[in-house]
């Protein structure tokens, strides 16, 4: 039964951004490109890398072809928003501080039950991992709390704790609405009303429409310029300024593509493993350029200095 | 005095908590073993954010230890004393001149204080704590810090409640007497004592007995079926168990119980609970981390949390509907099996073959084309533990042939060795080809199981083959199943030996005896193992077995033309001609007793006549045509006699006494 007095959607973006924020975090707008999950975004996947402290919390639009379901799922998804928190190095009270952002947005802990329970997380694309837990709140799986160990095949100088709360389940949650389209985003307006286009037509679009030899096209073309940059930067010689960021994003658009293709049904078995890798390496060539590249800055600012 | 060390850690992976309490123990006990007057006495406690070791009985110092040191001899010069001397620390005055047994030489005895206890444990318990071996770990909070489970947030370490004073190395935690209580309904800090430990602890909302949490979860009025790997789960997820009792609409009650008791334990930790008829009944039982839940909320959120699962589940079936089982098996095409077998769909058409080889039906052939297709499906895809089972039902419903859904169903199983084994002729070897099908190609590409690593599972596949087969009294022989892979054989034959011995309880030495002695058929194998344990414990038999010991003794070492035969003209004394008429005599009728128990009882009969040869008769006869002719006549008995079971391979009592 929806309950009234719940948070809309985007008053619990607000308070959790204001929560954040009072903790050292900077409130990052959303990276500007399809991504699969917040983790992908240069403010996690880059930022966790190397010896300098960061705090950031953003919200991400998080695109999974493969989960979308034409709008007629009521709890599944194409695109759902991450709000995902960085605290690197992670603070002895982290745990604590993740239930005060619970409370903050009008859960009475007291009165609920929370239980951490493993849940390790990898991805191979990105060459990472790290292990953790996912947040069960009265049973139902809130949060995914990541202590990241690797990153592009690093090993982390220090370990940042990652926390991603699923906003869609969270607020469906306090709102006690069944459908996640009938969140109240802002009063009169539905999630539906927001969001439903979207659903449908990226649904047609990625299970139906897309034209495969083209998404083929683009992945190599998106994979060349990230390999073309990456292979450059060693030669470099102003390191310093060396464009990586935009590296990156190729990289980036090749992870999307994949996701595309690969719920299109176009990637065979024996593919996949192999396509897989192909964005592993981009990714893993621009982390290690990324942390060669940091300690060039950072010499040169000592000298400055 | 009293030793008390809580590891505070952030929630540790409920199935390793047992694991990391042995190990702390069993460490804990060696090193004190010296720091203690009379018998050790370890308690170890675990709840989801704390290890606790607690002992009693230590003493304050290590005793002082003494040694003999053995200097310079006696005849050495004065330098040579001084220097010994010096090096000891005394004058040369405090020396002794003492035999060692060789020789008179200078020595002391150097007394070693013995240290404190507190200073032993503090110096030690640091890399005790981190050397606790878990199977995944993390490092925090960067290069050079610790690594354990999660990170330690805090440590208490008592001895007679004065704190062991140290610092977990790169963890910057040291060790104090403040514990923590519940995360939401305790204090955040406070002090402890060894005494009032526990007692703290429950004013805190952590019960620190895992038994006593156990109790609490059993105490719920509602009949829910106990499931004990689940409720070793939840005692190990919570500090503070309180069970609840959710109700759901009884519609959802049309959907299988299979995956309604999926989704409530796997997915969301629940216990089922079972009707007065037996069936399933619209209700739950959740174990929550609190301690109770007076407006409802708790049960509120958890029953809307099961519904939308259900409604999941529900929406995957009617929308795998639209498409049929038999309509997916190209789809099989897009789902990986294994990088190098390649597909589903590959692996589907060899199982099809497979089953055809190993004498399938048809029904056997559709059940293999169809059985892997529910990997295509949205509710396989959303609860995989219910792949088959998925199969099966949908199988079912599409109309396909009831030995068909079954077949489906059941292929997985035996998922392990209490676990019943397929229903049907057609179930068990559709079943068997899948694993055959999983060994093979694994073996193929070189993925033989070492140690602990057995990603695929193959020890589980054979281990499932071998039940089946025997279970089933299936007729498939060895060759047939296994082909030529020599590699293959051996890995399958010690499944074999495992079921027979620690399955089916069958002696190491009757399963050497009978395998040793060959048969292609596993059904056939169990008969003989059942007659040799039969036979076993009759009077003849073991006696026999160390005659036959002898015969292959005597046989190893001597030199026989295989074409050599023997001469019953050339059988000299009477007890090698009463062997040679009993072994005629055995080896005619044996051929038309009925079973292998009335076999091993005619060969026992044997028994006096091996006997008695051996007492009075020498096999190493001084003329080489006697010779020869005793050693033919012993060889005839063995190869004829040896073919149920090679009976050189009994223990037997007199040997094992030995």
């Amino acid at each position: 039964m929806p309950s009234p007095n719940a948070l809309t959607l985007q008053e619990m973006i607000l308070r959790l951004k204001q929560y954040w924020g009072e903790r050292g975090c900077i409130i990052q707008e959303p990276f500007d490109m399809e991504v699969g999950a917040g983790t992908m975004c240069p403010e996690t996947f880059l930022r966790v890398l190397g010896p300098k402290p960061y705090r950031t919390a953003y919200v991400q639009p998080s695109r999974r072809p493969a989960d979308g379901r034409y709008g007629d799922n009521p709890n599944r998804l194409y695109k759902h928003m991450q709000l995902q928190v960085i605290l690197k190095p992670t603070p002895t009270d982290v745990i604590e501080q993740y239930m005060g952002s619970l409370e903050a947005i009008g859960i009475d802990l007291r009165k609920h039950d929370i239980k951490l329970e493993e849940d390790n997380w990898e991805s191979p694309t990105l060459g990472a991992w790290g292990v953790g837990w996912q947040v069960m709140l009265d049973g139902l799986e809130i949060t995914q709390f990541t202590y990241f160990q690797q990153c592009g095949g690093i090993d982390l100088d220090l370990i940042p704790a990652e926390i991603t709360y699923g906003l869609e389940r969270l607020t469906s949650f306090l709102q006690g609405v069944d459908s996640l389209y009938d969140i109240v985003w802002t009063p009169g307006v539905t999630y539906r009303d927001v969001r439903y286009t979207d659903e449908l037509q990226y649904s047609v679009y990625n299970f139906e429409a897309a034209h495969v030899p083209t998404l083929w096209k683009l992945f190599e073309i998106h994979e060349g310029e990230a390999r073309r940059l990456i292979d450059l930067y060693a030669d470099s010689t102003e390191k310093g300024r060396y464009p990586l960021l935009a590296a990156y994003d190729h990289v980036l658009k090749c992870s999307n593509l994949f996701n595309t293709l690969d719920a299109r049904g176009a990637i065979s078995v024996t593919e996949r493993v192999g396509v897989i890798a192909r964005v592993r390496k981009l990714a893993v060539g621009v982390a290690e350029a990324w942390v060669d590249q940091q300690a060039v800055v950072a010499a040169s600012a000592e000298v400055a200095a | 005095m009293n030793f008390l060390l809580e590891i505070g850690c952030e929630e540790i992976p409920d199935w390793m908590l047992a694991g990391a309490l042995e190990y702390l123990g069993g460490a804990i006990v060696d090193l004190t073993k010296n720091l203690r007057a009379g018998e050790a006495t370890i308690r170890t406690d675990a709840t989801p954010r704390r290890l606790v070791v607690r002992t009693e009985g230590l003493i304050p110092r290590q005793p002082d230890s003494e040694e003999r040191v053995w200097g310079p001899a006696k005849s050495a010069p004065a330098p040579a004393v001084a220097g010994f001397a010096k090096k000891q620390g005394v004058d040369p005055s405090q020396l002794e001149i003492l035999s060692d047994g060789k020789a008179e030489k200078y020595s002391y005895v150097r007394k070693t204080p013995g240290r404190a206890t507190v200073e032993i444990l503090a110096e030690s318990l640091p890399q005790l704590i981190l050397k606790t071996p878990f199977p995944k770990t993390m490092l925090w909070p960067g290069k050079g810090g610790a690594r354990f489970i999660r990170p330690i947030r805090w440590v208490v370490a008592l001895l007679d409640n004065q704190v062991i004073p140290f610092e977990i190395t790169g963890a910057d935690v040291r060790s104090g007497n403040e514990s923590s209580g519940h995360r939401k309904l305790g204090a955040y800090r406070f002090p402890v004592t060894y005494e009032n430990y526990e007692e703290q602890l429950r004013a805190n909302f952590v019960i620190l007995s895992a038994d006593e949490r156990r109790k609490r979860i059993q105490a719920v009025p509602t009949k829910y079926k106990c499931d004990n790997d689940l409720l070793n789960t939840l005692v190990n997820l919570t500090e503070w168990p309180t069970p609840i009792t959710g109700n759901f609409d009884p519609s959802f009650l049309d959907l299988p119980g299979e995956v309604l008791t999926t989704v409530m334990k796997v997915h969301q930790k629940y216990f089922s609970v079972e009707g007065a008829n037996g069936k399933l009944a619209p209700q739950f039982v959740a174990v929550t981390n609190t301690d109770g839940d007076p407006d409802g909320l708790i049960r509120l959120g958890n029953e809307r949390v099961l519904i939308s699962r259900f409604n999941d589940a529900r929406f995957f079936w009617d929308s795998d509907q639209k498409r049929k089982l038999s309509e997916r098996v190209q789809d099989l095409a897009n789902v990986t099996f294994q990088a190098k077998l390649g597909s589903y769909l590959e692996k589907t058409n060899k199982v099809v073959d497979l089953v055809k080889e190993l004498g399938g039906d048809a029904h056997a052939e559709r059940a293999a084309l169809l059985c892997k297709t529910d990997l295509t499906t949205e509710l396989v895809k959303e609860f995989t533990e219910l792949q088959g089972i998925v199969g099966g039902l949908y199988a079912r419903t599409q109309g396909e042939p009831e030995e068909v859904a079954t077949a489906i169903y059941d292929h997985y199983k035996p998922v392990s060795m209490e676990d019943s084994i397929p229903r049907g002729r057609t179930a068990q070897l559709v079943a068997i080809a899948d694993k055959l099908d999983t060994l093979r190609g694994c073996f193929g590409i070189g993925m033989i199981p070492t140690g602990s690593k057995d990603p695929f599972a193959l020890r589980r596949a054979a281990q499932g083959v071998v039940k089946i087969i025997v279970e089933g009294k299936l007729k498939l022989t060895i060759p047939q199943m296994l082909g030529a892979d020599t590699a293959l054989k051996e890995f399958f034959f010690d499944r074999v030996r495992y079921y027979f011995r620690e399955v089916l309880g069958f002696k190491y030495d009757e399963v050497n005896a009978v395998l040793k002695a060959g048969s292609d058929s596993l059904v056939d194998v169990e008969q003989r193992l059942a007659a040799v344990q039969q036979v076993r414990p009759t009077r003849d038999f073991e006696p026999l077995a160390a005659g036959f010991k002898r015969i292959n003794n005597i046989l190893r070492d001597a030199v026989l033309d295989h074409n050599e035969l023997l001469d019953p003209g050339r059988l000299e004394v009477e007890p090698e001609k009463a062997l040679y008429y009993q072994y005629l005599d055995v080896s005619k009728k044996i051929g038309s007793l009925p079973d292998y128990v009335s076999k091993l009882s005619l060969i026992a009969s044997l028994r006096p006549h091996v006997d008695r040869f051996f007492e009075s008769v020498l096999v190493n006869a001084p003329d080489p045509g006697i010779r020869t002719n005793r050693l033919l006549l012993l060889r005839s008995i063995l190869n004829e006699f040896s073919t149920i079971a090679d009976f050189s391979e009994i223990v037997t009592t007199s040997q094992e006494n030995k």
